[in-house]
């Protein structure tokens, strides 16, 4: 992050230097056919150019039609290569891999929150491992955001009410740029920060720095302060299903239909809990919308999936 | 070859009245109508963007604050895209010379023609109303939920501009389509038609088909923000992502409202500058088409990381890539027109071949956003910005200023100074290189777009730009003061000073009102630059 003169942005992720092999690709077309158009035009320009003995053109004789085809095929067959290439690697870069670390990001109105699953938060700042897949489970209080690391070649859409996803794996230790992409409001540009990646000692060390208690234990407090235990739990007369080892499985709903229980179902079922039934329950749960914020609703959420054992995959062990 | 009148009488001098203007139904002078209203808010549009650019010669929010800075980029979005770019050829040449050029007195419904007007400026009060009352900060975008329930300025009366606006691009579209349908001369075939009109059919349908989803999204926007009716906004239970795929729908084909009829434009002065038949008539005409048809499957480009599924964006790049074929189609086509052809580069043909370097530059950076994985990382920075300022700045206000030189000795019987028009098309061509070159390289180093203060490092490549604003500026001002000069004290013009042909070159300059002592009969093909006129034979350089 030095301040001199650059045309190209660190590359400190996996996908960095693939993005750039395509982005040269592109460059390298792009600079081929505008010199060409240009030394053409050109050209001529000044060899057809009008004088005293050159003022009626020829007209276009003869078979054109194999050039028109040759310029409808070139540039077809260049772009289906930059399509091809093009959707290989977004696949890639939007398939995280199993074993990533998880983190949580809440963007609102100009600020980006981070919790780490061992619990420490932070604001506007990003640690992470290098050498680590990372994936974030992003959403936003209000607006529309958009989380933008340019050295990791990444960037995805913050939304309000839906969870989206981003993953990379750093591969260089550094300070980066951490950006909000999609304008915002007011003081959009202001909601930017930096991004540390560490060897992995040195992040296990700022990970330890911390009283702050992890997620799943905040949870559990929240679980129990808004009473959710007196309907969610085990039992001939409980109102509502338990939870244990509901995460990860697929559960029958009211209407027939099935539901995987995933982040996106817990969070619905906790701030729009009619929208999905479980089978075999009555209708009874209020909605939690409003009462809890979207770091509570991820802490709840994270409480439920410790219940369960393929929820416990991103243990900070 | 003269079709004066004894009379001297013209469409300008027929009536001096004001209200033969105001309630004139002719085309041409709605045209020119049209053309003083959209002059007016380029340099509305302009202003605020010589006011932002100096904001962003320092990383630092030190010249106006937040709010006026995100103010400034709405109100120039607004402006020129839907009170310049969107009306400026179609409305203004298209208007004057659509008729002409097909042998007929006046558009099909004459009267719709000045509803149009009337629309369009009633369009542009609400949006200059709009900041006059305070602004909307919202983005030319309008992306919910923020504009429909968090912004706090005057969204809905700048909704309503751009929503009022559209119904007077319709309407023209509308008019157009029936025009060319029903009213071309006796002997002027769909395949003698000048490709301005081919560009301007595929134009309107554009118009015709993709306005109306614009206007009830824009309406849309307003019910959830007036009365809290949840369309777009997921907390009364409506879906963001659903306005972008509304938004877009439109506003994808829109560029091609914006640079199909610049298209146009450039395959007249090629062809007349080269005084040579174009290179791939049916091709070019064609592709005008396939742009327009295209332009509609596409949308989804624009939300690679918004949310959509994957795979629909990997179908959306895919058609994507399409689109460059009909682009690459016509940049050749127009190149080969050159060869063998007698060139002379007035200041139209200066305008023509910037649009042609240009609109190469910005087509091709197009298929990086095209490209999934690098849109990606360019996506929402200054590299898009560069992008489409390439496509609707170098291709379609080139295009615009190359045809308003062109046609100018028609609309007014005067010449502009050659001198100075060269001049200006170098300095403008110097001035948007400058300005926006150094914006690709800006995003692909990751700074955002619509941003009030920025990371040092990126301050070099923005002071590059801003000096090119203002010489781009100044590159404006100089076309607005002589052609203004011109009016009164440039050379006359006579009937057709370029030697071009087409059927508006064939009536006097400027045109009566009825464009044409009698109804012409066309018995050749357009661009037949190798025909003698008098005799009808091929004449040839040889």
């Amino acid at each position: 992050m030095d301040h001199e003169f650059r045309i190209l942005p660190d590359q400190a992720s996996s996908v960095a230097s693939q993005v750039d092999s395509l982005y040269f690709f592109l460059l390298g077309v792009t600079a081929f056919f505008t010199v060409a158009i240009f030394l053409a035009i050109v050209f001529l320009a000044i060899y057809y150019r009008r004088s005293a003995n050159r003022h009626s053109a020829q007209s276009h004789s003869g078979k054109t039609w194999l050039l028109e085809v040759t310029w409808i095929v070139i540039p077809l067959g260049l772009t289906m290569v930059m399509f091809v290439w093009g959707a290989k690697l977004y696949l890639e870069m939007q398939t995280p891999p199993d074993d990533a670390i998880e983190l949580q990001v809440v963007g609102k109105q100009w600020m980006w929150k981070i919790q780490h699953p061992q619990g420490r938060s932070e604001i506007n700042e990003l640690h992470i491992p290098v050498g680590r897949p990372v994936r974030l489970r992003m959403i936003s209080e209000d607006v529309i955001h958009s989380f933008f690391i340019p050295a990791f070649r990444v960037k995805m859409d913050v939304l309000p009410e839906r969870y989206t996803t981003l993953w990379f794996e750093a591969t260089e230790p550094g300070e980066y740029y951490l950006f909000c992409a999609e304008y915002c409001g007011t003081d959009h540009a202001k909601m930017s920060g930096r991004v540390y990646a560490m060897p992995p000692a040195d992040y296990a060390a700022w990970l330890a720095g911390t009283t702050t208690e992890p997620p799943q234990a905040a949870g559990a407090k929240l679980f129990t302060r808004f009473r959710c235990h007196t309907c969610h739990h085990e039992g001939p007369d409980a109102r509502c299903p338990s939870l244990q080892g509901v995460f990860g499985t697929i559960v029958a709903l009211a209407d027939g239909r099935t539901a995987q229980v995933d982040e996106a179902y817990l969070r619905e079922s906790i701030v729009d809990p009619l929208a999905k039934t479980a089978a075999g329950y009555q209708p009874v749960m209020p909605t939690y919308a409003g009462q809890l914020n979207e770091q509570q609703l991820f802490q709840l959420i994270e409480y439920i999936k410790s219940l369960s054992p393929s929820g416990a995959t991103n243990d900070p062990s | 070859m003269t079709n004066s009148p004894a009379d001297g009488r013209n469409y300008l001098n027929a009536d001096y009245r004001f209200r033969s203007w105001l309630l004139s139904t002719d085309h041409k002078r709605i045209a020119v109508l049209f053309m003083i209203s959209v002059t007016m808010f380029f340099f509305v549009g302009g202003a605020a963007a010589v006011l932002f650019r100096l904001e962003l010669m320092s990383p630092r929010g030190d010249l106006v604050i937040a709010e006026t800075f995100n103010k400034l980029f709405t109100l120039h979005g607004v402006v020129m895209i839907f009170f310049f770019l969107i009306p400026s050829i179609p409305a203004v040449l298209g208007n004057f010379l659509l008729p002409m050029m097909i042998g007929a007195r006046d558009l099909a419904f004459p009267r719709l023609n000045l509803a149009s007007w009337y629309i369009f400026m009633t369009g542009g009060v609400l949006a200059v109303g709009a900041i006059v009352i305070g602004g909307a900060d919202t983005g030319w975008t309008f992306y919910t939920p923020y504009s429909s329930t968090y912004s706090n300025t005057n969204v809905v009366v700048m909704a309503l501009g751009a929503f009022v606006a559209g119904f007077s691009s319709i309407l023209t579209g509308l008019n157009f389509i029936v025009t060319i349908h029903t009213m071309r001369a006796p002997g002027l075939t769909w395949f003698r038609l000048p490709l301005f009109v081919w560009a301007h059919y595929a134009t309107s349908l554009i118009m015709v088909l993709g306005t109306p989803v614009v206007a009830i999204t824009l309406l849309l926007v307003a019910l959830e923000r007036g009365l809290g009716i949840g369309i777009f906004d997921p907390k009364l239970g409506g879906d963001p992502i659903l306005f972008q795929h509304m938004f877009w729908f439109y506003s994808h084909p829109a560029v091609y409202i914006m640079v199909l009829p610049s298209m146009g434009v450039v395959s007249e002065i090629v062809t007349c500058f080269s005084r040579n038949r174009v290179f791939g008539y049916r091709f070019i005409a064609y592709s005008s088409l396939a742009i327009a048809v295209l332009g509609f499957l596409v949308w989804g480009h624009h939300m690679f990381v918004s949310g959509q599924s994957i795979y629909a964006g990997m179908i959306f790049s895919f058609l994507s890539m399409f689109v460059a074929v009909p682009s690459a189609v016509k940049v050749f086509n127009w190149t080969a027109t050159l060869y063998k052809g007698s060139v002379s580069l007035e200041t139209p043909m200066l305008y023509a071949l910037g649009f042609i370097g240009l609109f190469t530059l910005g087509g091709l950076t197009g298929l990086f956003l095209a490209t999934t994985a690098v849109d990606v990382h360019v996506h929402d920075t200054y590299f898009v910005v560069a992008h489409f300022h390439y496509i609707m700045v170098g291709g379609a206000v080139m295009g615009y200023l190359g045809g308003v030189h062109f046609w100018w000795p028609k609309i007014t019987g005067r010449m502009y100074p050659e001198w100075w028009g060269r001049l200006s098309a170098g300095i403008i061509f110097i001035g948007f290189n400058l300005t926006f070159f150094p914006q690709f390289i800006l995003g692909y180093l990751g700074m955002p777009r619509r941003v009030h203060e920025y990371v040092d490092e990126f301050q070099v490549l923005n002071v590059m730009s801003s000096a090119g604003a203002s010489i781009l500026g100044v590159g404006y001002l100089i076309p607005l003061a002589y052609l203004i000069w011109s009016l009164r004290y440039g050379a006359k013009a006579g009937d057709n000073p370029w030697g071009a042909q087409g059927l508006e070159w064939t009536t006097q300059s400027p045109p009566t009102t009825f464009n044409f002592p009698e109804t012409p009969v066309v018995e050749r093909e357009a661009y037949a630059y190798d025909v003698d006129p008098a005799t009808g034979h091929a004449a040839g350089s040889a």
